[in-house]
């Protein structure tokens, strides 16, 4: 993609974001078929977009939700949801940090995000971000020279519908589960990266969300492919907690890797959790998949989940390439009366695939958290490989963790290793520490830290600094 | 500095400690003995502040403080300092981190900065020199896949780091082959002078011709019956403790 068109792109999206003139359009509450045509015409896509979209939503209007997952929550209405709105208008929103709750504030200090990116985080109505304009401009140049797309999804639509119409939905069909067909019927943002063969993208994408994190949507879209031989570290998120008045999410994420391509999806999510009593947390339903359709393929999934009130996300691999690896790390951290149900997939389809999961659940407070895990040999995966690793720690007694692996083994000759592991944060391992002279917080948090050292180090470096000190303003007063 | 007076000491409602008093000067060293499940260890988790245990009478100081008011990592950073039986594995952290936030944290607690990480490292090279153990152990975590032995020289690295006021060591010597229980020893005896104070758990002799003790004391059913030098110590080895108890309950 030209220069231009980045910057071009880099200045509508800031427009779109935050100028404070913006008329907000909303639609009313409800879903029927107005109102994706509605939000298809606001995104100015082309008719076989609105088409796709009305497919989707038929198909939802037959599906169920799911029931299967270890959680509790009230039924949600979905005709009390609106579906678009334009940037909210700013004039309900912070003035300036002094009209933050200084809780979050503290939050933000403890965690050390630097200081233009706090207000707009806490969705000050003030142009802070303009700050990083400059910034993602570079950003965008260096990108563009390398040939690397990489806009919102809307753009894409409007630009690469050859590339759109060859991928989206092919990873995760339309159908594929109820939050996936409602997020194809009505999603509004999102990401699109394309990494065109032989090409390693020159950065990590992740500076860009971290400044526009605050810019969230409900039903975020993102899709990503990379070309043979092409390879991109990409990290969505942001360690900050973040304002946010949509309680339900409904993400899908796609990724597609062609022969020897690499992508690194990581994850760090801190979504409010609620108050206390869950009151007010957000609803985290994500549908995340990878097609390793390339031999000698690979995609390595980590993600840390400190937020939402209730999580429920599989980031899956579905080894189709020869050869091809899924890798799955995964720290989730559940606190108060957070509920969390997470795992993966590994499809092993192609011959000598291999994958790995590491996951490591740590509840704490009142929370509830489960570990799913599917690990399928096709009869065709000759050869292939899984490891499984799952630990759980519990802190105090009013917290639960779950285990529930799956296996569907259709060869022989496939090696599948599992350890599980539950343990409760030992009351000899914190008094040994603190019997050194170390605080019980500081002690708590070592010990945790040192439970997800295998995750943490599978993030890119800057981000697991963060991850620990999430890690530990989460687990504030965990313990006594 | 420490006093111990009447402690009663109850774990699950049944008594252990029943009535224990105990005095430690700076610059002695303490050997305690006594039958298996007398109460050894139950009396130094106690003063260390082990959460499992219920003083119900008696009062423990340190230094004119009260230390059954003092929370556990308090009691560390006055200087109390236990050496454990059964030293814990803590999965993932490395053992200088443990070290590092250890000694950083008692430096806090007196007031004084963290140490710079250049003068840390030579520190802890000498003293891991000195307990004639590999530098890889610094960067393994802490006491997982340790050796019996390779454990309790690691306590005593820690106190070479930490340069705790009282030392306390509960069965240092049990699990080590005689080269290593020589380099415990002269860890130990390192710890030594005017200002400091030991009081070591052991079942055997041997480890006290190496540390040797001012004062030897028999812990009996949760009290001490018998106090005595060195002397008293041989005497159990030879005789072992039934006479002591007799000689009590006469
Ligand atoms: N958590 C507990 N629950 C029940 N009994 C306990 C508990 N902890 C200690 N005890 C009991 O208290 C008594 C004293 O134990 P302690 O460990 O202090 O003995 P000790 O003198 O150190 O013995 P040893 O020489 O074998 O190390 C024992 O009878 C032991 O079984
Ligand atoms: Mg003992």
């Amino acid at each position: 993609m030209a220069t231009e068109e980045m910057e071009q792109l880099v200045r509508r999206e800031y427009t779109q974001g935050f100028v404070t003139d913006i008329e907000s359009e909303t639609v009313p509450p409800g879903l029927d078929e107005s109102v994706i045509a509605f939000i298809s015409q606001k995104k100015g896509e082309p008719e076989w977009m609105l088409e796709w979209r009305l497919d989707a939503y038929q198909q939802w209007l037959k599906m169920k939700a799911p029931s299967w997952a270890h959680l509790n929550y009230p039924p949600i209405d979905y005709q009390a949801i609106s579906y678009f709105s334009a940037p909210k208008s700013k004039d309900d929103a912070p003035k300036s940090l002094d009209e933050v709750d200084p809780k979050l504030l503290e939050t933000y200090e403890k965690l050390g995000i630097p200081l233009h990116e706090r207000a707009a985080l806490a969705g000050v109505a003030v142009d802070a971000v303009f700050d990083s304009v400059s910034v993602t401009t570079t950003f965008k140049e260096k990108l563009g020279e390398a040939g690397v797309i990489f806009c919102s999804i809307s753009e894409a639509i409007r630009d690469y519908p050859e590339l759109i119409k060859q991928y989206l939905g092919t990873v995760v069909p339309k159908a594929d589960n109820y939050f996936a067909a409602l997020n194809s019927a009505v999603f509004t943002d999102g990401s699109f990266v394309y990494v065109p063969e032989g090409v390693t993208c020159p950065m990590e994408l992740s500076t860009y969300f971290r400044i526009n994190a605050a810019n969230t949507g409900q039903f975020e879209r993102t899709l990503i492919i990379c070309e043979k031989q092409a390879q991109v570290s990409y990290l969505e998120g942001c360690t900050a907690p973040m304002r946010d008045e949509n309680q339900l999410h409904a993400a899908v994420v796609e990724l597609v890797a062609l022969e020897d391509a690499y992508i690194k999806y990581s994850t760090v999510q801190n979504w409010y959790p609620g108050d206390e009593e869950g009151r007010g947390g957000i609803y985290n339903f994500v549908t995340k998949r990878a097609d390793c359709r390339g031999d000698r393929s690979k995609v390595s999934w980590t993600q840390v989940e400190t937020g939402s009130a209730i999580t429920w996300k599989y980031p899956s691999c579905v080894l189709r390439g020869k050869d091809s690896v899924g890798e799955f790390y995964s720290v989730a951290v559940t606190n108060g009366r957070q509920q969390a149900d997470t795992g993966t997939k590994m499809i092993h389809i192609g011959e000598g695939t291999k994958s790995t999961i590491v996951s490591k659940g740590i509840a704490a407070g009142n929370s509830e958290q489960a570990y799913r895990g599917l690990v399928k040999i096709g009869p065709r995966a000759k050869g292939a490989r899984n490891f499984t690793q799952c630990d759980s720690l519990l802190i105090g007694d009013r917290c639960g963790a779950h285990t529930f692996p799956y296996q569907e083994i259709g060869n022989s000759s496939a090696t599948v290793e599992h350890e599980a592991t539950t343990s409760k944060i030992g009351e000899d391992q914190l008094f040994y520490c603190r019997q050194r002279g170390i605080s019980e917080e500081d002690a708590v948090n070592m010990i945790v830290n040192g439970f997800c050292k295998d995750v943490f180090q599978e993030l890119p470096m800057e981000f697991a600094v963060e991850a620990e000190a999430l890690l530990n303003v989460t687990l504030e007063g965990a313990v006594g | 500095m420490l006093e111990v007076k009447d402690l009663h000491v109850t774990v699950e409602g049944k008594e252990i400690l029943k009535g224990l008093s105990l005095t430690v000067n700076p610059g002695e060293v303490h050997a305690i003995m006594g039958p298996n499940g007398a109460g050894k260890s139950t009396l130094s988790a106690v003063i260390a502040g082990n959460e499992g245990y219920e003083v119900t009478s008696g009062s423990i100081t340190f230094e004119g403080q009260d230390v059954l008011e003092m929370e556990i990592e308090e009691r560390a950073q006055a200087g109390l300092l236990l050496g454990f039986q059964y030293p814990v594995e803590i999965p993932g952290v490395k053992n200088v981190y443990l070290l590092k936030a250890a000694l950083n944290a008692q430096r806090a607690a007196r007031g004084e900065g963290e140490m710079p990480a250049p003068e840390f490292m030579k520190l802890v090279r000498e003293k891991l020199a000195y307990m004639k153990m590999d530098p890889s152990f610094l960067q393994r975590a802490v006491n997982e896949g340790f050796s019996g032995g390779e454990k309790k020289r690691n306590e005593i690295l820690q106190m070479l780091v930490l340069q705790p006021k009282l030392a306390m060591l509960d069965e240092i010597d049990s699990g080590l082959d005689i080269d290593a229980m020589k380099v415990v020893a002269e860890g130990v005896n390192s710890l030594r002078d005017s200002e400091r104070a030991i009081l070591m758990v052991t079942h055997y002799q041997r480890l006290l011709d190496y540390i040797e003790p001012d004062y030897v004391h028999v812990l009996v059913d949760g009290r001490i019956v018998k106090s005595g030098d060195k002397t008293l110590a041989l005497e159990l080895e030879s005789r072992g403790y039934e006479w002591v108890t007799e000689e009590s309950a006469a």
